[in-house]
């Protein structure tokens, strides 16, 4: 479990994060939504120290992150995996060289060991055979997927997600999700996902976190959404013409 | 003034995260191989053509500034070998490879920190600056000797074929390239060398690692790597000259 404690950040003079306290929960697909520049992506990098905090408790099963010496955020770092937005895979990497890296720099395994490991996660993100190519010879999707097999290789306690299916067709985005949502429970992990992509929380959201002007404005799930009353939440989930459609029938 | 000792800090601080013990000695050595390829190998072709021609123009405007006949002819050989080893291969070559390693370096960890490769490598738990910039550091410090040495021979094969149509002979040529030699010379032009290359690899290093923003943050990056490498280079080439010879 993953517990945030009264985040408050600020750029410069700008308030971005104002007292967030959450739940992440373990084995559920926990989703941080809300408009561009509500916070979410300084929320999510601030959780594992990309941005430093102004105030507040970072806790991954009790051990406050912010408080950790160097050498013990490093090794708190090794039980976490995150997919970035832009796949953030090495360019002058193949995809299986991009998958082993984590695993040469902190195992002891055997080649062979090592190869087995990156083949089963290309084989859980349906991407078998695609070891010897690289990055720049990859789909959105594909990219996507490299990136998790990426983050889940060193079998981690946590996964971060930042907009895992941006930029990807309607398709290709459920794949992604649903990907996230079925390795987290089989693997009993807690996931973050952060997005503002209304079919990934009507499709994955089992713990949502509402983000709006940087303060958690909701918390809930899918089915409390729906039904929820409050104003900004609504105004940013029913936008669009069809879910206002759907709100009303 | 703040800026500047701002900039200083984090440069400081960036290089103490830098010099930590490798985590990986295999992965260490193997991004230093792919870093003498890219800093050294891949330098050598530019470092013979301009050495080539430096030492070619030196030879015949020597020749040409030294016509007088109280003038012996294998001074030509002579002054071109000292300019050659005392200003021309260290520093200026060092000041073209910065622009070819600086700017090369500068864009391409600029472009990992804007992509969020820099941050995927923090995630995992590697120290980023260590396992990017090491081994650059240690490339640049024992190729760019060689750099020069090889600079220096060529641009002296290249001060004889431009002597040819000034009527020197090449025994007096090859006399005057060993006339009076000094070999602290070759020490000091060592010493400035290995200087440059810090600066060089460091301070590009720097400005690509702390780059934010997107391509046009990368390319600015970039020039600014080249612009204050320079300008370092020649601040140091002033200092370690005082230094080392006045």
């Amino acid at each position: 479990m993953i517990e945030i404690k009264n985040i408050c950040k600020s750029f410069s003079e700008k308030l971005v994060l104002d007292n967030v306290s959450f739940n992440f929960k373990r084995g559920k697909t926990n989703l941080i939504i809300g408009e561009s520049g509500s916070g979410k992506t300084t929320l999510l990098r601030s959780l594992i120290g990309l941005n430093s905090i102004d105030d507040g408790e970072v806790l991954f099963d009790g051990r406050d992150f912010h408080k950790l010496k160097i050498k013990e955020k490093r090794k708190l770092r090794q039980e976490i995996g995150m997919l970035f937005q832009k796949g953030a895979l090495y360019d002058y990497m193949t995809v299986q060289d991009n998958i082993l890296f984590p695993l040469t720099m902190f195992t002891e395994f055997s080649i062979e060991e090592k190869i087995n490991r990156v083949n089963e996660c290309l084989k859980r993100v349906n991407l078998e055979n695609c070891n010897h190519l690289l990055p720049s010879e990859l789909s959105g999707g594909m990219t996507k997927r490299v990136s998790i097999a990426r983050a889940i290789v060193m079998k981690p306690k946590y996964l971060l997600c930042d907009e895992p299916n941006s930029g990807l067709d309607p398709k290709t985005a459920i794949l992604i999700d649903n990907l996230i949502q079925e390795i987290t429970e089989e693997n009993n992990i807690t996931t973050i996902v952060n997005t503002h992509d209304m079919n990934s929380v009507m499709e994955i959201g089992e713990s949502i976190a509402y983000l709006h002007k940087g303060k958690l404005c909701w918390q809930g799930t899918k089915d409390d959404l729906i039904n929820s009353q409050n104003k900004e939440l609504n105004n940013f989930v029913f936008a669009s013409k069809l879910f206002k459609r759907l709100k009303k029938s | 003034m703040n800026k500047i000792l701002k900039h200083l800090g984090k440069y400081l601080l960036m290089l103490n995260k830098v010099f930590s013990f490798p985590e990986k000695r295999t992965i260490f050595l193997k991004q230093l191989n792919l870093e003498f390829k890219k800093i050294g190998l891949d330098s050598i072709g530019i470092v013979t053509i301009i050495s080539f021609f430096i030492g070619a123009v030196v030879s015949i405007q020597t020749a040409y500034n030294f016509e007088s006949p109280l003038y012996p002819k294998y001074l030509i050989g002579f002054a071109t070998r000292e300019s050659l080893l005392l200003e021309f291969c260290p520093t200026m070559l060092s000041l073209i490879l910065a622009g070819k390693i600086g700017s090369n370096i500068a864009s391409e960890i600029g472009s990992m920190r804007v992509s969020e490769q820099i941050d995927a490598l923090e995630i995992m738990g590697v120290n980023s600056a260590s396992f990017l910039i090491l081994p650059k550091i240690i490339a640049s410090l024992l190729f760019f000797p060689c750099l020069i040495i090889l600079s220096i021979s060529i641009g002296l094969i290249g001060g004889w074929v431009g002597c040819q149509n000034t009527g020197i002979t090449t025994a007096s040529y090859l006399y005057g390239i060993k006339f009076d030699f000094n070999p602290f010379y070759i020490t000091y032009c060592l010493i400035k060398t290995t200087v440059f290359a810090f600066i060089i690899s460091s301070v590009s290093s720097y400005f690509g690692y702390y780059t934010k923003g997107g391509a046009l943050e990368v390319g600015a990056s970039s020039t600014r790597a080249v612009v204050y490498s320079s300008i370092f280079i020649l601040l140091f080439n002033f200092l370690l000259t005082d230094l080392l010879l006045a």
